[in-house]
Order: C-alpha cells, then sequence, then structure tokens
C-alpha cells in the first residue's frame, strides 16, 4: 500500500473516532510523523482532489478519496485476517501495520481467496480497536 | 503505522517470507484446482499448451517455496504447510468458467507474485538493517524468483495472445 494511500485511510479513520474533519495531531498520531509532514501530504492529497483542507478544523475526505480509503482499508483488513487467521499470530495488529507500507492491493487480493471477510467489509472495521469487529484470533500461533 | 517501505528486522522478513510461501502455495493448489474442476468437456477441450502450463507452474511454485522455506530456516522461524493452504483453497474456491478463465487466472498469480517479490526487493534495498541470512544471498534468490516469475508472466500472455 502507498503512502497516499495509507494517510486517506488514516484520515478515514481519524474522521471515524472524531466524527468530524481529521485534525492534523490525530493524523500525525496515527501515522507517527510529524505535525509538518502530514499538511505536507495532506497538501498534496488535497492538489489531487482526493480531501478537502479546513484552516483549525482538519482534512476530510471528497468522494474520489473516500472509495480509495475504503479500498486501503479493505486491503488492510485482509493483512489483518490473514495474519490473525492463516498465520495465526497473536500481534496481528502491530504486524499489519509494519507490514500495509510493502504489501500491495494485487497481493492483497490473492491472500483474500483464501480468507473470510464479510460483505460489509470495510464497514465493520472499528477504529477504536483498529480493527475488524468480527475478527476473531485463531486458538494458537505456529507461525512465529 | 509504518510510512515507506522498508523491511527492518529478521522477524519482519521471516513473516514476508511466510507471506511468499502462502502464494506459491496459492499458485500451486488454485492451478490443481483448475484443471480437477473444470466439467469433463471442457478438461477435454484444454490443449496440451495450457496443461503443460499449469504443470510448469505448479513445479516451478513448489521450487520457489522450499527456496523460501531454505530462507526462512535461516531466520528461525516455521512455515505454513501445503496441506493447510489447499485446504484453505479448497473452501473458498470458485472455478473459472473455461480455459479462458484458468489463463486470466493463472496470469493474475504470476504478475501478483511478481509484484510481492519486487516490493520485497526494494524494501529490502532501501533498509541497511542486518539480518541473520546473508543479504547478498537473499537478494540474489529474491531477484531469480521475482525473474522466473516475469518469465511466467510472459508465458501466459504468449498464450493468450495466440489464442486470441
Amino acid at each position: 500500500m502507498n503512502t497516499a494511500d495509507q494517510y486517506l485511510k488514516a484520515v478515514y479513520l481519524a474522521q471515524r473516532i472524531e466524527d468530524g474533519p481529521a485534525s492534523t495531531g490525530t493524523l500525525a498520531d496515527m501515522l507517527e510523523v510529524s505535525p509538518a509532514s502530514v499538511n505536507e501530504m495532506v497538501g498534496k492529497l488535497e492538489e489531487r482532489g482526493l480531501v478537502e483542507h479546513e484552516k483549525y478544523k482538519g482534512a476530510s475526505l471528497t468522494d474520489e478519496g473516500l472509495e480509495r480509503a475504503h479500498h486501503a482499508l479493505q486491503t488492510y483488513c485482509i493483512i489483518e485476517r490473514f495474519l490473525a487467521n492463516v498465520l495465526e499470530v497473536e500481534q496481528f495488529r502491530d504486524e499489519a501495520r509494519a507490514l500495509e507500507s510493502v504489501i500491495d492491493d494485487t497481493v492483497a487480493d490473492r491472500l483474500d481467496t483464501i480468507i473470510d471477510r464479510r460483505e460489509e467489509c470495510p464497514d465493520c472495521f472499528d477504529a477504536e480497536t483498529d480493527c475488524c469487529e468480527f475478527l476473531e484470533l485463531e486458538a494458537s500461533g505456529h507461525a512465529d | 503505522m509504518s510510512l515507506g517501505q522498508r523491511v527492518s528486522s529478521d522477524h519482519q522478513l521471516a513473516r514476508l517470507l511466510q507471506i511468499g510461501v502462502v502464494l506459491e502455495e496459492v499458485v500451486e493448489s488454485r492451478a490443481a484446482h483448475h484443471l480437477d474442476s473444470l466439467p469433463a468437456d471442457q478438461r477435454e477441450a484444454i490443449d496440451e499448451e495450457v496443461r503443460e502450463l499449469l504443470a510448469e507452474a505448479t513445479e516451478e511454485s513448489a521450487d520457489h517455496r522450499e527456496r523460501l522455506e531454505a530462507l526462512i530456516d535461516g531466520l528461525d522461524a516455521e512455515t505454513v504447510s501445503y496441506e493447510e493452504i489447499n485446504a484453505l483453497v479448497d473452501a473458498r474456491y470458485g472455478p473459472p468458467e473455461d480455459t479462458d478463465g484458468v489463463l486470466y487466472d493463472q496470469l493474475c498469480n504470476e504478475e501478483t507474485a511478481y509484484k510481492f517479490y519486487d516490493d520485497l526487493i526494494d524494501a529490502i534495498e532501501a533498509s541497511d538493517g542486518e539480518f541473520a541470512v546473508d543479504r547478498e544471498h537473499l537478494l540474489e534468490t529474491l531477484s531469480s524468483i521475482r525473474q522466473e516469475e516475469k518469465e511466467g508472466v510472459e508465458d501466459v500472455t504468449d498464450i493468450m495472445e495466440r489464442r486470441a
């Protein structure tokens, strides 16, 4: 997943958590980057018509941005589900975050052929707990 | 969240190699399923060229898997058995409608694998981290597998173009 898609996903989740525009501070915390980096990237995404930025309030996704953010979140859900249910990784959230930049959506689509994911994905993704609300971890880990 | 492609630890590298193994197992299992899934008349209609392509894809995936598993072993990690992935493929498998569907799926397999190794190599090269396996050997192995995936894409594309 490229950096722009990671930002769009973060804006989408921050908007859900804050029930309004995503503030620079929240995005910086989520992405573990500086506020200056967030502002720079949000500016680029705004130029591409993917977000709208309102001074002192924050960033909101446009329709096009929302569509891409949905897709990015689905890719992330696939990675989390794959780690939790196929590789049986207990720390699947941390590992998904560490791996998402290296896993392309075409690769995630192939992994999707062996996992169970609900039709409403990614609406069932819980932004607070950082995983699908229906995701259950397999009983024991074996691939560590 | 980790921005930018980078592999920085043995653990992360092992996990990515495990994903590579699973991708190869999915290719191997789907290729085997394709032949079995087609109705008898469609199966007979599959010409020798496509049959050979699937057989070679299966053989190549098994070889890639072994090479990846040797690297994973060097990182002191475990891998996922083929039987386990085969069962998962089996549970959710939707057969292609005809030979063109088989070829298209095979093209997706090869392209996905190529993209995976390409991104993985970039991520390793972007990192200056030390790994428990020899970096040069790691990159050589992955580059050689990537090259074979590239040739695989070309082989499927050639057959598809001839049939068009």
